[in-house]
């Protein structure tokens, strides 16, 4: 089932440059760039949970944890140290995989154990960096402020390369042997082991990689924000959404994730900020519904019908 | 400071007690269903609300909220295991399934808890479970405490003897033990599963009677936290056993009123703290599942 290289990653190509071109342009006809900024960074999310969930089958709860490591981080960097922005960025990625070689262990766990572990460990992240006694380094629970490198423009077009890479990325493990070894361990890690697939390592670059991608999310986030709280960079919605979001698309793809966020996310600002409640409602019935008929995501209702989804 | 110390270890002794109702439902769940009730807060939260409801519109004392959790986790329960449990069980993987739809479910009873009663902390009258306050050791706390920890003693005694002494308890412990082996010797699978769910939803429900006393209040968002918490104390005790429950909610209980005394900032880490040292510690100790084969 390996194609020659072209014909593999084009696909990927396609759509990070479709994405690219839709997120560039949208913002000359539509006013509200925050939306669209907020929603490339749970299409990233998505895509970066489904990189560890869809290929290997281990939800991360507490996946916001890494996001908001990638936020402080950035900020840190920006308050602390004086760093110019590009350097602040890439610390953001930096210390979100410091923080997942720190957590690789919870990879002995399996299935739930893993992913309550996992959110625990956020947990104990989001309470130590907004402890009073924190104050004086992280500032506490009185949030960061940078905007002294306050640039709307730029950090949206920093998120749009993030999207594009993270397509790509997701496109690279859809489709390369990498990616296959992933699903083979995923399926049965010890026949995997038995033909050769080094388990632990691959599973832990995956882990890192996942890692990495929100760690960068939150450091862009955290530049086009440049004022926030901790809670707004730790909030276990955030986890949520990415699971959700990728769920409802369908896990495993590289479409899947895109097409959730995007549907989810405009759901969610139709209804979502003005009755939370009716909008908790929905997506709690969706997600019920979702595993009870349709546990692939709604791209499976493709797949059914034999139709091979990118 | 002896004072101090006495007092947060006797605080911590009921306050865990307690916790070791709240998180007792859960283990009953997993052990023998094996799936993730990631809703087990919400249910706490709607015991509290229960509660809530008979004391404000109905003017009765609020442990008519125990009753009315074992009520309603029939009304809930039974038409809520045979929509979803079957179904799960015949999937790909139950335990991850499980984990995300009771996720969503979570989210609907907090929707619907939030439209029928607010966003708000509701508290209970506080001398409805008497005003006094007993003293052990010199240590003074108030009625409700005593209460709460008296009810979750019996409710899981209760349990145990349930599971050890009876019929229904043998073949409940035959399920957690091995599902196929016990669908095998005849034993109705469905059935006593069932009646392990409502337990569970039951005990869930009473002990959130006593949430607004020992937490101060009840909100319908806090049933995440509860769901975290019950989880950290079912991976301290042991799985299946609700004895082992209640020595989990001890530790749990006790080190959260030491660190809430002496360092009261750090002390809301105490449960993840645990959660995450127990799991990485000892894997294989009390739960063989945990560990990975390759």
């Amino acid at each position: 089932m390996l194609k020659s290289n072209w014909s593999r990653f084009w696909p990927g190509m396609l759509v990070a440059a479709l994405l690219a071109l839709v997120f560039s342009v949208a913002p000359m006809g539509y006013g509200n760039t925050s939306l669209l900024f907020m929603m490339m960074t749970f299409i990233v999310l998505a895509q970066g949970l489904n990189l560890l969930y869809g290929f290997t089958g281990y939800l991360p709860f507490g996946y916001v944890g890494f996001f908001g490591t990638g936020a402080y981080a950035a900020a840190l960097m920006v308050m602390k140290l004086h760093a110019p922005v590009w350097a602040a960025v890439l610390a953001g990625p930096l210390a979100s995989m410091a923080i997942a070689l720190v957590l690789g262990p919870l990879l002995r766990l399996s299935g739930a154990y893993f992913s309550i572990a996992n959110l625990a460990a956020s947990q104990i992240l989001f309470f130590v960096i907004s402890n009073p006694h924190m104050t004086g380094i992280t500032g506490g629970p009185y949030g960061v402020k940078l905007d002294r490198i306050f640039a709307p423009t730029a950090s949206y077009a920093a998120m749009i390369v993030l999207v594009v890479l993270t397509t790509l990325i997701a496109a690279y493990f859809r489709y390369s042997r990498f990616g296959q070894g992933l699903r083979a361990m995923a399926d049965d890690p010890v026949s995997a082991e038995m033909s050769a697939i080094p388990v632990v390592r691959m599973r832990l670059m995956a882990w890192l990689t996942s890692a990495a991608v929100a760690g960068l999310a939150g450091a862009i986030y955290a530049w086009n924000l440049s004022v926030f709280y901790p809670d707004a960079v730790f909030s276990l919605q955030i986890s949520i959404f990415a699971i959700v979001f990728a769920l409802f698309g369908g896990v495993g793809t590289v479409l899947g994730p895109i097409i959730g966020a995007g549907l989810l996310y405009a759901l969610y600002n139709a209804i979502g900020i003005s009755a939370p409640q009716y909008f908790q409602l929905i997506y709690g019935v969706l997600i019920v519904g979702l595993v009870m008929f349709l546990p692939e995501g709604i791209l499976s209702l493709l797949t059914r019908r034999g139709i091979n989804v990118f | 400071m002896t004072a101090l110390l006495e007092y947060a270890i006797v605080g911590g002794l009921l306050y865990g007690i307690f916790f070791g109702l709240v998180a007792v439902g859960l283990n009953l769940i997993f052990g023998v269903m094996r799936i993730i009730n990631l809703a087990h807060g919400e249910f706490v939260v709607l015991g509290g609300f229960g509660a809530y409801w008979l004391t404000s519109a109905f003017g009765l004392n609020p442990l008519w909220g125990v009753p009315l959790a074992a009520l309603g986790a029939v009304v809930i329960g039974f038409p809520l295991y045979y929509a979803i449990v079957p179904r799960l069980q015949r999937s790909r993987d139950p335990e991850m399934l499980s984990f995300i739809l009771f996720f969503g479910l979570a989210q609907v009873i907090e929707a619907l808890v939030t439209l029928g009663f607010g966003p708000d902390q509701r508290t209970l009258p506080s001398d409805a479970l008497g005003s006094g306050s007993p003293s052990v050791f010199g240590q003074a706390f108030p009625e409700s405490w005593w209460w709460a920890a008296g009810i979750s003693v019996v409710a899981i005694v209760g349990l145990w003897l349930y599971l050890t002494r009876t019929r229904l308890g043998f073949a409940t412990r035959a399920i957690m033990a091995n599902r196929d082996e016990a669908l095998a010797t005849g034993i109705s699978v469905d059935r006593v599963s069932s009646i392990a769910f409502i337990i569970g939803l039951a005990l869930a429900g009473a002990a959130g009677v006593f949430v607004p006393y020992l937490q101060g209040s009840v909100a319908p968002g806090i049933g995440n936290d509860l769901t975290t918490t019950s989880f950290a104390i079912l991976i301290i005790g042991s799985l299946g056993n609700p004895i082992g429950t209640l020595l989990g909610g001890l530790v749990f209980g006790v080190g959260s009123m030491l660190m809430q005394t002496f360092y009261a900032s750090w002390s809301n880490l105490v449960p993840y703290v645990l959660l995450v040292a127990i799991v990485l510690i000892r894997p294989q100790g009390l739960f063989g599942k945990s560990v990975r084969h390759a």
